[in-house]
């Protein structure tokens, strides 16, 4: 296996040619925030937190779907950086209606630990207010379309661990939203096994337990964890 | 020395972050020995003073009189603090809005989901007419120091208004700027 140097934040550190340059940081012990990224399964680059700049190019990069090339030179913090990725956490409280306060995931959500990390204050964009559903036909969960951020982590776990591909996406723009199978009631879905690996993976409030009220919702991502890691080592192949 | 002075003010908000700032307790006595309460709910004044050194505003701005309060405010005060989340983010005040136009949010909430008595309550000079959207503090006029939480516990309280007394700016940041 073929192994390129480069440096992260003027650091030299070797990586495997396979790697992106998320993995490779995460080995060498920089932290990078991301969002959609959620370890063992694929990337799609979605939220843009993971952005960082290379020397060369002016075209900033996600880290989660960018592989690692012999001589990078990578920053991962620059000023820059940091003002797009508040200003993208700021979006996306705009975006949606997160009312941390009554949310059944207040202290306890990917989203809100980034606002802290990221500095956020306040929301300097102007708050969209989006007219959006939610959905409690599931008898074991729900889905609050209010505080979704199209992470897509849901539809990747749905397909890739479970393989129900219940989850999908539907609409364009401030339109877009996440649809359970051919866009009707989670209830009737025949497709969904009631797993509760998409409750699992969603980092905000969005997909919850039923039943849960506020802050009560702690994503325990163990079972989610002993299933990637397995796949990933192998362990499974007789 | 002239005191500091001091005011709270009170919006659009269930006086939750009134009620954070209440239990402050002991260190009240500290803050009341540094302070003059030029203005607050907790205070029987009318008429918001100028000349305000330090003022919390507790609420989001969801109705005529609430706005035209806060102009009065950002006016006659040197320091605003956006105080709790609905200050900040317009929080629960502003779930209204998704609703549409106050008049689709009015026949809500005192039509379609009251049991008894439904009626739409209209005393002009008494109960002030809601504005279309409720908004954050912020989106009205300008705010100095933003201090979030539903309500921000006292320590957060402390924290803020400590440099603020001794006469330094201050940003909150980790935890202490945790919405919710
Ligand atoms: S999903 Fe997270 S950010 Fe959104 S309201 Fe809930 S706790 Fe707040
Ligand atoms: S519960 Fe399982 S099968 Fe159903 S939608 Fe979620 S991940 Fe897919
Ligand atoms: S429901 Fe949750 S996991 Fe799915 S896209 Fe929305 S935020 Fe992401
Ligand atoms: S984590 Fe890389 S784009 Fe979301």
């Amino acid at each position: 296996m073929a192994v390129k140097t480069l440096t992260i934040n003027d650091r030299l550190i070797s990586a495997r040619e396979s790697q992106t340059i998320l993995d490779a940081a995460k080995d060498a012990g920089i932290p990078i925030p991301t969002l959609c990224h959620l370890e063992g399964v694929s990337d799609v680059g979605a939220c843009r937190l993971c952005l960082v700049e290379i020397a060369g190019s002016n075209k900033l990069q996600p880290a989660c779907v960018t592989k690692v090339a012999e001589g990078m030179e990578i920053q991962t913090n620059s000023d820059r950086l940091q003002k797009y990725r508040r200003t993208i956490i700021e979006l996306l409280f705009a975006e949606g209606n997160h009312i941390c306060s009554v949310c059944v995931s207040n202290g306890n959500c990917e989203l809100q630990n980034l606002a802290v990390e990221m500095g956020m204050d306040h929301v300097s964009l102007a708050y969209q207010f989006p007219q959006r559903k939610v959905d409690l036909s599931h008898d074991r969960f729900g889905i609050d379309h209010n505080r979704c951020v199209l992470c897509t982590r849901c539809v990747r776990v749905c397909d890739e661990i479970e393989g129900a591909h219940t989850w999908d996406m539907a609409g364009r723009g401030h339109n877009s939203h996440v649809i359970t199978d051919l866009n009707q009631p989670w209830g009737n879905s025949n497709s969904c096994t009631s797993c509760g690996k998409c409750m699992m993976a969603c980092p905000t409030g969005a997909i919850f337990a039923q039943g849960s009220t506020v802050g009560e919702m702690i994503k325990e991502r163990s079972k989610l964890e002993f299933i990637t890691t397995a796949r990933k080592n192998r362990e499974w192949l007789f | 020395m002239n005191k500091l002075k001091l005011a709270t003010v009170w919006l659009g908000g269930c006086s939750g972050c009134h009620m954070s700032f209440l239990d402050l307790d002991e260190w009240l006595f500290d803050l009341a020995t540094q302070v003059d309460l030029v203005y607050s709910p907790f205070a029987d004044i009318k008429e918001y003073p100028e000349g305000v050194d330090v003022v919390l505003v507790e609420g989001a701005v969801a109705n005529e009189d609430n706005l035209e309060l806060i102009k009065k405010v950002r006016d006659r005060s040197s320091i605003l603090v956006s105080f709790g989340d609905c200050a900040v983010t317009g929080n629960v005040t502003a779930m209204r809005n998704p609703l549409g136009d106050t008049e689709s949010v009015l026949q809500r909430c005192y039509m379609e989901a009251a049991d008894i008595q439904n009626q739409i309550p209209h005393e002009p000079g008494i109960v002030p007419t809601l504005l279309e959207t409720v908004q954050p503090v912020h989106a009205m006029v300008p705010v100095d120091v933003y201090l979030p939480g539903c309500p921000p516990d006292a320590n957060r309280i402390r924290a803020a208004l400590e440099p603020l007394l001794a006469g330094a700016t201050l940003n909150l940041t980790g935890e202490q700027i945790r919405f919710g």
